[in-house]
């Protein structure tokens, strides 16, 4: 990058908040994917709006990229750079305003998903998508990946809940989309592009949240499950008997014994499987609900049946499984996960295409994930160095797709295309769907300075 | 340094929100997924072990916290510190670093005795003198700090008082060899004292060897490998002549340092032995619980506990201390939000680098007055340090006491 431009940068954020410095470019190069690294140009850390606009501006009119990065917990390469600036959003991190007459909450990009949580939460409010890494994840880039969480099946994900946006265009024009009302048809419907947009056609610097009234209660279970098969065919059970558990999250073998290495919160080692389900809202509806749960795993041959005694113990087993990915890690150092999701009525035929294809492949797959959603998370457990054995969990990771789009599933169900998925996208979306996407793309951001070479 | 465990890091970032340099900076430099990421890159000859490079790594408190919220495992603590170390010691030796590691640290005679012209200065009045006139303005920053944080000295170190063999009051239970830290005998030999006393009455010989050294951890610090292995290799030989349950120390650094003896002189059985037997106070107060409660008369005191890094992450011990508050009759016990952060002591940190040490201090400081505690209870004492100059900087009406301190307190009713 040249010195001059540089200069410039300085002159919109500070010096101290333009970092050029190789140790610096070299951290910014990765996120939480695997097997990819891009070096950025430099590392800006801007502290408003307004810089962010002149940003924008300058790098337009240069020609030079610009991706957006929250805390680079981006699991398919989508904050890393092509060579660009990478814009963190760590300084723009203030929550501006809780609307308890119209429930909404309004806040800047860089603001931690779990901090949210704790604010709207001690005023008897609740946002629920709660993503794996939510202690760490940024709300801007929550929106922008369109992030689900543990609590998908009864409340939905990000898409859900966002109200109103203000974005930075590419060429530094603000755009705002939506905002407080409830109902709003006027002209195209610009949130729902906007998120999941990637940070391909805005740089988001105002979130405005939908809220709920906090749930009275809820009541935490563990099944174990001696065969997988039931502990699937479970959770279609449950879901068909219309009682609809806030989380019903699968944990395979493999991933039990890492997690249960990690949290010591109790997990049984002797199991195919466990399901983590909660069920909550009013106090004696969720007593029903969790009793339908027990009888129906019961039904199903689960060989034990336990009840969080405690909100301590609830927390501790959900803390436990939001570890699991990276628990995974504990047993090879490279861990590549995936987010193949399809109709939750298909997830036990889903889970034994996992299977069979590692078996084929000879590879270690564990699965975890929200069954209740149909989204399972199949992680292979390899070691980057062993490049033979890296191709054939690649081999079985694209016959788990070509699976998952023939049963009506998709790619990713919440992690995003990025990089890791861009050359899977055409085969699910189809020519149409690529040319339709980058109009769409080439409306926005017609220098392609936003977020280069991601989803198509 | 394991190549295979810089590259157990998955990078996930569960470790960001853990790390204290992380949240006052939110730099990816100063993160241990960053800190990770910069080793291995000298490792793979991308990058450079540049000036650059060692300033970020030496932001690190190596707290390790990281380690206790890393689900696969990996301690970017101990790496960056390995790494540090590592370095250091291929450059060799600096001349005050040979004088303080190798002539001064092993000796404890010679520690004490440099300790006295500080003892002088403040029973002399000159402390007060020196620091009414502001002298101290005059010289580096760093002296300024190191004798602001120095508080009220004893009058003799407490390996000098103590006798070898304390035996125990009533029925003898068993045998504890007690590991004295240089600063714990050196300042706070008060709690050390109550930490025997606690031993003694509940039923244990304490025996504390008077040749015992320093358990080597500033040399590690230091990049003295070498020495940290000798220091071992001393206190291991004078403990295994005596026949002892448990080593116990009350200092949680000591106590971390002295549980790898096994882990540093790999393969030698005597330090597995060694540190095998190690303990904490608190550990070992946990095991007569009952009989502990029986002995304590009521302190109606709001109380709360901050966990020092080196017991909580280094050696996971967070229930012991805080069902030992528990027992005291009356005591009103308090948790701290975030207890397990760290304090911004973390060795010579705080006077290396005094402005992350003080952001960090502000944090703790403010989470122990929003729970309205008058006295704050740890158990380390780089913690009791900080701590103490923090409090009676910022916090003036609530004082602080080591954990064998407070019990100590409570056994003899007084309040």
């Amino acid at each position: 990058m040249q010195p001059s431009f540089i200069k410039e940068l300085q002159n919109i954020v500070g010096e101290q908040y333009t970092l050029t410095d190789r140790e610096s470019l070299a951290v910014y190069g990765y996120d939480s994917t695997p097997e990819i690294e891009s070096l950025p140009g430099a590392v800006l850390l801007p502290g408003t709006a307004g810089e962010v606009v002149q940003i924008m501006r300058l790098c337009h009119g240069a020609g030079v990229t610009v991706t957006p990065r929250g805390s680079g917990t981006n699991l398919s390469g989508g904050s890393l750079s092509g060579g660009g600036v990478v814009v963190q959003t760590s300084r723009l991190n203030r929550l501006l305003e809780i609307d308890e007459e119209n429930l909404t909450a309004t806040m800047e990009p860089g603001l931690i998903t779990s901090a949210l949580h704790r604010e709207v939460e001690s005023r008897g409010l609740f946002y629920p998508p709660d993503p794996g890494s939510m202690n760490i994840s940024t709300m801007g880039g929550n929106v922008a990946e369109n992030s689900g969480g543990l609590r998908g099946l009864k409340y939905g994900v990000t898409a859900d809940y966002v109200m109103g946006l203000e974005a930075v265009l590419a060429d530094g024009q603000l755009l705002r989309s939506g905002g407080k009302v409830v109902k709003d048809v006027a002209g195209y419907s610009l949130n729902p592009l906007l998120v999941s947009s990637e940070g391909t056609l805005g740089f988001f610097t105002g979130i405005t949240v939908k809220l709920i009234p906090k749930p009275q209660g809820k009541i935490t279970m563990l099944a174990h499950f001696p065969v997988l098969q039931d502990a699937a065919l479970a959770v279609s059970a449950i879901i068909a008997a219309k009682v609809i558990p806030a989380t019903l999250e699968f944990l395979d073998k493999v991933t039990i014994k890492c997690v249960e290495d990690y949290a010591h919160v109790g997990l049984p080692l002797d199991v195919d499987a466990v399901l983590l389900i909660e069920v909550d809202g009013h106090p004696v509806v969720i007593a029903e609900e969790a009793a339908a749960v027990a009888e129906i795993c019961k039904k199903h041959r689960c060989s034990f049946f336990q009840t969080a005694k405690d909100a301590d113990e609830a927390l501790k087993l959900a803390a436990a499984r939001r570890t699991a990915l990276s628990a995974l890690a504990r047993l090879k150092p490279t861990t590549i996960l995936e987010d193949a999701t399809v109709p939750r009525s298909c997830i036990a035929a889903m889970l034994k295409v996992i299977q069979d294809s590692a078996r084929k492949h000879n590879v270690t797959i564990g699965t975890f994930g929200h069954a209740g959603d149909g989204n399972l998370h199949p992680t292979c457990l390899t070691d980057e160095r062993d490049t033979d054995e890296i191709k054939r969990a690649h081999a079985a990771f694209e016959e788990i797709f070509d699976a998952a789009i023939s049963m009506g599933g998709t790619i990713t169900g919440e992690h995003g295309v990025g990089l890791a998925k861009k050359k899977y996208l055409p085969k699910l979306v189809g020519e149409s769907g690529i040319r339709v996407m980058r109009g769409i793309k080439n409306a926005f951001d017609p220098k392609g300075i936003l977020n280069p070479g991601k989803i198509f | 340094m394991d190549y295979v465990k810089l590259i157990n890091c998955m990078r996930c970032g569960m470790c960001l929100p853990a790390c204290p340099t992380y949240k006052e900076t939110f730099l990816e430099t100063a993160s241990p997924r960053g800190r990770v990421a910069l080793v291995r890159k000298v490792q793979e000859g991308e990058l450079d072990q540049s000036e650059q490079l060692l300033e970020y790594l030496s932001l690190c408190l190596d707290c390790q916290a990281c380690a206790s919220a890393c689900p696969c495992g990996v301690n970017a603590g101990e790496l960056v510190a390995e790494f540090t170390c590592e370095r250091k010691e291929s450059r060799g030796l600096g001349f005050m670093e040979d004088l303080i590691l190798r002539k001064l640290v092993p000796h404890p005679d010679r520690l004490e005795t440099s300790m006295v012209p500080m003892r002088i200065y403040q029973k002399t009045g000159l402390q007060n003198l020196v620091r009414k006139l502001g002298i101290l303005k005059m010289f580096p920053k760093q002296l300024e700090r190191m004798e602001g944080l120095l508080p009220d000295l004893p009058d003799k170190p407490l390996r000098q008082e103590i006798q070898v063999i304390t035996p125990a009051v009533g029925q003898e239970r068993g045998t504890v060899g007690f590991f004295l830290g240089c600063v714990m005998s050196l300042i706070f030999s008060d709690a050390s004292r109550a930490t025997i006393k606690l031993l003694s009455s509940l039923g244990y010989k304490v025996i504390t060897p008077k040749s015992q050294v320093c358990c080597g951890a500033p040399n590690m610090l230091g990049g003295d490998m070498a020495g940290l292995k000798e220091a071992a290799q001393t206190n291991i030989d004078i403990f295994a002549s005596y026949d002892v349950d448990f080593i116990v120390t009350d200092c949680g650094g000591c106590g971390a340092e002295l549980k790898k003896y096994g882990h540093h002189l790999d393969g030698y059985k005597s330090a597995e032995i060694f540190s095998g037997k190690v303990r904490d106070i608190s550990q070992v107060l946990a095991l007569h619980a009952d009989q502990l409660r029986a002995k304590l008369k009521p302190l109606p005191l709001k109380v709360t506990y901050h966990d020092p890094c080196h017991i909580a992450h280094c050696q996971g011990i967070r229930k012991e201390p805080r069902d030992l508050l528990k027992l005291v009759p009356a005591l009103e016990y308090r948790e701290l939000e975030a207890a397990d952060a760290c304090c911004g002591s973390a060795g010579t940190y705080n006077i290396e680098r005094p402005e992350m040490s003080d952001l960090i201090l502000k944090r703790k400081l403010d989470t122990i007055q929003a729970t309205g505690a008058k006295i704050l209870v740890t158990s380390n004492p780089g913690c009791l340090l900080q701590l103490k100059k923090g409090l009676a900087d910022h916090l003036p009406d609530v004082k602080i006491m080591h954990l064998t301190e407070i019990l100590d307190l409570s056994m003899n009713g007084q309040s």
